[in-house]
């Protein structure tokens, strides 16, 4: 198999891109989308490609686009929404989580809904407050979503085009800070299946389970740690919901410690719902309470020093690792 | 006006089934078999009649809280729409969504819903679908009065008309959102006239006329399958009842409430049937027979239906996982 370097940005618009051609009913509606191609160029040049009938630049108004796209989807098609920073997304929130989500279940499963919600979240740019939230589990919480967030050109390509062909509606978070990465994909098309986490890194001594950026800082930990003697497994969930319990299951199972890293707030996030799934499944097989590294409780501060000082990075992770090894 | 007879007739019985599907869920509801919150219809019935008349079988609806006459107006079957309101596995959601979610898509019913103002942008996405396809069908969207003053409506309607797509906007201005009466949460008095301002055309019609509304619905409904874009029509009207069972509704003076139902559609259209002498009283009479006659076996099927099941309650919260219909492509 042959492969190339691309970047995750790239494997978004590959992803897009082919699923256009593959299928007339995908489009894309979202703002800003068009010539500028999205904050963060992913979706540049398809407007060149596939025209405004198919790109389609909507006005600033978020539950409309998605709630066009739910009910376009109902209509027959497969829409890709695009909201362009997820901390927008509660202008759009009763579109999600009252119409989108719920809409199979309250039909008692006569309709579907095949439409992706893609967004992008995460601190790092000096953005602030309202451009820069970590906000995946208030989407995790509410049943009838599912949630992605990939952390590689290869996931985000594979996993994109795996949620476009989802018939349910799937919330795909990407990450802001990741979207000039590089990394390999193969020249032949493939598919990755929601709902299955990715080792990065094998490991013995200890599991690190993360997500989306927070997968890069883990592995610049791991690296280092490597250095000092500890073998740490870097464990990518890639999909929050479904959640893949049977792949960290299987490598606590060998580790038998944990650290969940996760850059959103520690009250109420994902964190502390991975290490409760683990105490209901896993506990006998734990040697060491759960250490879990998070964002701090506070809302994204806008000064770059005053930004890192309230996300996780390698040292915080190296740290809390030392912790229970 | 053109008075087609089978149509009148039509019309009339349409009217009549509405209120007798609304008169019969009052019933099962102080029987205590319907649970959760009933919003009806009763006083409107003109409205869903005599829009929905003029669309096509593949046409599309979006609803409302208030939505069983859209429903039935739009064909669906009552029996399954009792059984849905009585928690049977026949409803049309298995129990799962009750009086404020039928829907059933194969039928163009794009679903009732439990949040005002929710339907409108759902309903402009049909209308986006169907331009995309190049298609000829049309949304009719239904909303109170009460959903012209959300966020959803301003951006539903704007994307609707900016993009001229194939969408009716109907408003049956029922003059109260819950208890807040229109004139104190919108300074027009009529809210046709917020059309001007999305740059479409506003009509206003007597909500309790069928066969105005069936005339203004006509013309929206060619002027949007031609492609140019949406309407917005006005019904003024009145809920007889509160806003659901049990609002005893005395924020209305009972003068009020008796001007309106002195001008009950469906007794004034007997009325003109009879003026008109398209009908005569022992025909209309026999309509009401009939219609009484559909309740009953509708209400028989859904009494004699199984309860949804429990056990199964996990299945429709995604679908089919792993169904090999994923990735069908869809258009």
């Amino acid at each position: 198999m042959t492969t190339r370097v691309i970047k995750y940005r790239e494997g978004i618009q590959e992803a897009l891109r082919e699923e256009m051609i593959r299928d007339q009913s995908v489009f894309l509606i979202g703002e800003d989308i068009g010539t500028r191609g999205g904050s963060y160029k992913a979706t540049d040049t398809l407007q060149d490609q596939f025209g405004e009938e198919r790109i389609l630049n909507a006005p600033i108004s978020e539950a409309a686009i998605v709630g066009a796209a739910l009910g376009a989807a109902l209509a027959g098609a497969r829409p890709v929404a695009e909201i362009m920073y997820i901390d927008f997304s509660g202008l759009a929130m009763d579109q999600i989580f009252n119409q989108c989500a719920k809409f199979h279940f309250m039909t008692g499963g006569s309709a579907i809904v095949p439409l992706v919600i893609r967004t992008q979240g995460g601190a790092g740019r000096g953005i602030a407050a309202h451009h820069s939230q970590s906000l995946e589990a208030w989407y995790s919480h509410i049943p009838g979503l599912k949630v992605v967030m990939p952390s590689t050109p290869y996931d985000v390509k594979g996993l994109l085009k795996a949620s476009i062909r989802d018939d349910n509606p799937v919330f795909f978070i990407e990450h802001k800070l990741l979207y000039l990465s590089t990394g390999p994909v193969p020249e032949e098309e493939y598919i990755i299946p929601l709902g299955k986490a990715d080792i990065k890194k094998e490991g013995d001594d200890v599991t690190i389970i993360t997500y989306s950026k927070m997968v890069m800082d883990s592995l610049k930990a791991a690296e280092q740690l490597e250095k000092e003697g500890i073998s740490a497994e870097v464990l990518d969930l890639r999909t929050l919901v479904p959640l893949d319990v049977e792949a960290i299951v299987e490598s606590v199972g060998r580790t038998h410690k944990v650290v969940i890293v996760s850059e959103a707030c520690k009250t109420g996030g994902f964190a502390g719902e991975i290490a409760m799934t683990i105490m209901e499944q896993a506990f006998d097989l734990l040697d060491a309470p759960i250490k879990r590294v998070t964002g701090l409780d506070t809302p994204i501060p806008y000064a770059f020093h005053l930004e890192a000082a309230v996300i996780p990075n390698p040292d915080w992770i190296i740290k809390a690792v030392k912790e229970v090894v | 006006m053109s008075f087609d007879k089978k149509k009148s007739i039509d019309l009339y019985r349409m009217m009549v089934r509405i209120r007798a599907f609304e008169e019969q869920c009052i019933q099962l509801s102080h029987k205590g078999l319907i649970g959760g919150s009933l919003h009806l219809y009763i006083g409107e019935e003109a409205i869903a009649a005599g829009s929905i008349d003029v669309l096509n079988a593949d046409d599309y609806i979006a609803s409302t809280h208030r939505g069983h006459g859209h429903c039935i107006a739009k064909e669906a079957d009552m029996g399954r729409m009792f059984a849905e309101l009585l928690g049977k596995e026949t409803g049309y959601c298995k129990g799962r969504g009750g009086s404020m979610h039928i829907a059933d898509v194969k039928l163009g019913m794009l679903g009732a819903n439990g949040i005002v103002g929710a339907g409108i942008p759902i309903a402009v996405g049909a209308a986006l679908a169907i331009k995309y396809r190049k298609g000829n069908q049309v949304v009719l969207c239904f909303f109170g009065d009460g959903a012209t003053s959300t966020g959803a409506f301003h951006e539903g309607v704007n994307l609707g008309a900016a993009w001229r797509l194939p969408v009716i906007f109907i408003c049956e201005n029922n003059l109260y959102a819950i208890t807040t009466p229109i004139s104190k949460s919108c300074a027009l008095r009529d809210v046709a006239d917020r059309a001007n301002g999305y740059g479409m055309p506003g009509v206003m019609v007597d909500g309790n006329d069928v066969l105005a509304v069936r005339e203004a619905a006509l013309k929206a409904v060619e002027r949007a399958r031609k492609g140019d874009g949406p309407t917005l029509i006005e019904c003024k009207t009145y809920r007889w009842l509160g806003h659901h069972l049990g609002d005893d509704g005395k924020y209305r003076s009972p003068e009020e409430v008796q001007y309106w139902k002195d001008r009950d559609p469906i007794k004034t259209f007997s009325h003109r049937l009879l003026k008109e002498k398209i009908a005569t009283e022992k025909g209309l009479k026999e309509i009401h027979g009939e219609v009484e006659k559909e309740i009953e076996t509708a209400v028989k099927f859904a009494y004699d239906s199984p309860p949804a099941n429990p056990e199964r309650i996990l299945e429709d919260v995604f679908y089919s996982i792993g169904n090999l219909s994923m990735g069908e492509k869809r258009i």
